[in-house]
């Protein structure tokens, strides 16, 4: 935090400028150093840490159970992603099967946050260059998913709907109805955005061109998700080291050579319709069956066995006073987050609590490349750039 | 457990390229760990990006963990991934709890770049070689390092 850019000697016309933390397009409490030549950047570099609340120290001081709730408010925008991250490194470490019907309500919800998560950077990036109506039609849609959240979890965003063995309940009669009407009016939605930008004149005078990174760039300094696949590289955790049963979907992965601002914009358009085809098939074929893991000692009895048998009582007690023992040892777990590689690496002592819980953000890493897109080029460009790599401050911060 | 650390070709491969890089492995749920000492971390990270069979370019991760009030008190982790074998790799590297420092990754890895600031930041171990060494999350007049074990959750009051 705080930091400045020293003045260049014999350079005493250029001006620092210093953008944000408090600025609208900068999604949050990012604040940028720009050293200016007229309107062109000559030096950028980002200061972050005004969100900091430490949630790897507090991981340390709660059990694995109680862990998931801080984890939905690192990427608030993604929060069942997050959830499904720090469960699976849990699960990992416990080596715990999961009920197949909880593993497709699982990719079916995540792949809604997917798209809620797009519809956001998509409102924002457009409401950032200019488009304004943009905003309002994908934060239309976005409420429709929130809703969704809300059945099943009832919260719209701090959902804790994933838990360790499963879910934390099966979900409520009829949710399926909610999603299916989603499914069916969302591809027409997203014809509307694309007829609205796609081939807009700004729209293109804005992106194409703007903020390029080349592949060797983007994997040098770490990019994942949309924005490595927007330079070309075909790189899916999805696909390459599949997850909760990702491998019995069929999907696209969505990858443009351009590496520019346009072609992550196509990239996330692409991959909201994959994501909506991974909806659709995980509807179809939703299996039947529980949705906790059999295990008794790490999964919290049903209210029924809680109140009517002794185990039931004993586990019960023994697992919200205590929490369980995960054997000694360390994964990691990354995932495929909106924003890209979304990893959680867990260490464990033995006792009820992580030893270790780091998180490896994808907004923290993609972050990187910011100055590298916008140095030499105009302060206009810059607010598009913030924009693309899609930053969301509360898990750069964590 | 031993034979599929044995079998491990990536292993195999560092252990053909400096029998004296890998300190100790441990393999837990099928991922890999080699402890590499810290004389010999710059070279085997440059071996095992550019090694044609194992082609390790991007590195997802650095942190580290603090053993208090073992010694030597800090390891720190590398996560590195393949995008060509989609394979994982995890390195550690012990690092002594007085004075604490150990050679940056950045000249093999820009991406490490912000990670061992993180680290630098929470933990408080120096990166030699490193070209912006800052606290990157924490107050630049911060004292102390608050994911060190013997740093109370609560803070100092």
């Amino acid at each position: 935090m705080s930091v400045t850019l020293e003045r260049i000697p014999g350079k005493e016309d250029q001006v620092i400028l210093s953008m944000g933390p408090q600025h609208p397009s900068t999604h949050g409490v990012l604040r940028l150093v720009l050293e200016l030549e007229g309107e062109t950047v000559i030096r950028a570099i980002y200061d972050i840490g005004y969100l900091h609340t430490g949630f790897e120290k507090s991981f340390e001081s709660k059990t694995y159970s109680q862990g998931i709730t801080l984890t939905d408010r690192m990427d608030y925008l993604a929060p069942l992603s997050n959830n499904l991250g720090f469960c699976l490194a849990t699960e990992k470490l416990l080596d715990l099967e999961i009920p197949p019907r909880a593993q497709w309500i699982r990719v079916l919800l995540t792949e809604l946050t997917r798209i809620q998560s797009h519809l956001v950077w998509l409102g924002t990036h457009a409401i950032d260059i200019g488009a304004m109506s943009v905003f309002l039609y994908c934060f239309r849609e976005r409420e429709e998913i929130l809703h969704i959240f809300e059945a099943v979890s009832g919260q719209r965003m701090m959902t804790s709907y994933f838990r360790v063995g499963g879910l934390a309940l099966e979900p409520p009669l009829g949710w399926l109805k909610g999603v299916q009407k989603f499914a069916k009016s969302f591809p027409a939605r997203i014809d509307e955005y694309e007829a609205l930008l796609t081939r807009n004149p700004i729209w293109l005078g804005r992106t194409e061109q703007v903020g390029y990174i080349s592949a060797e760039d983007a994997i040098a300094w770490g990019l994942s998700g949309p924005s490595l696949r927007g330079s070309g590289v075909d790189w899916d955790i999805r696909k390459k080291q599949p997850y909760s049963s990702y491998e019995k979907f069929d999907f696209k992965v969505a990858v443009r050579p351009e590496g520019d601002v346009y072609a992550r914009y196509r990239v996330r358009l692409e991959e909201m319709r994959q994501s909506l085809r991974i909806v659709n098939q995980a509807m179809e074929g939703l299996p039947d069956g529980p949705v906790k893991a059999n295990a008794p000692h790490i999964v919290l009895p049903d209210r029924e066995s809680m109140k009517t048998s002794i185990e039931g009582l004993i586990y019960h007690f023994k697992i919200v006073t205590e929490g369980f023992h995960p054997p000694v040892g360390e994964v990691y777990q990354a995932i495929e987050s909106p924003r890209g590689e979304l990893g959680f690496y867990m260490v464990s002592d033995g006792s009820p609590k992580p030893f270790r819980c780091h998180v490896r953000a994808p907004s923290f890493a993609n972050l990187q490349a910011l100055p590298k897109m916008i140095e030499g080029r105009l302060i206009a460009d810059v607010v598009a750039c913030i924009g693309t790599i899609d930053i969301v401050l509360g898990e750069v911060d964590r | 457990m031993a034979s599929d650390t044995e079998s491990n070709l990536t292993l195999k491969k560092l252990k053909d390229f400096d029998p004296e890089a890998v300190e100790e492995t441990r393999t837990f749920r099928g991922e890999l760990t080699a402890y590499v000492r810290p004389a010999h971390f710059l070279r085997a990270c440059e071996f095992l990006r550019d090694e044609p069979d194992l082609k390790f370019n991007f590195l997802a991760d650095v942190t580290a963990l603090d053993l208090y009030p073992q010694e030597p008190r800090f390891e720190v982790v590398y996560h590195l991934l393949s995008l060509e074998t989609a394979q994982r790799l995890r390195l550690k590297v012990r690092v002594a709890g007085e004075n604490p420092h150990t050679a940056s990754a950045v000249p093999v890895w820009p991406a490490a770049n912000a990670f061992e600031r993180e680290v630098f930041d929470l933990f408080g171990i120096v990166f030699d070689g490193h070209p912006y060494l800052r606290r990157i999350l924490m107050p630049e007049e911060w004292d102390g390092h608050p994911l060190r074990k013997d740093y109370p959750t609560e803070g100092y009051r």
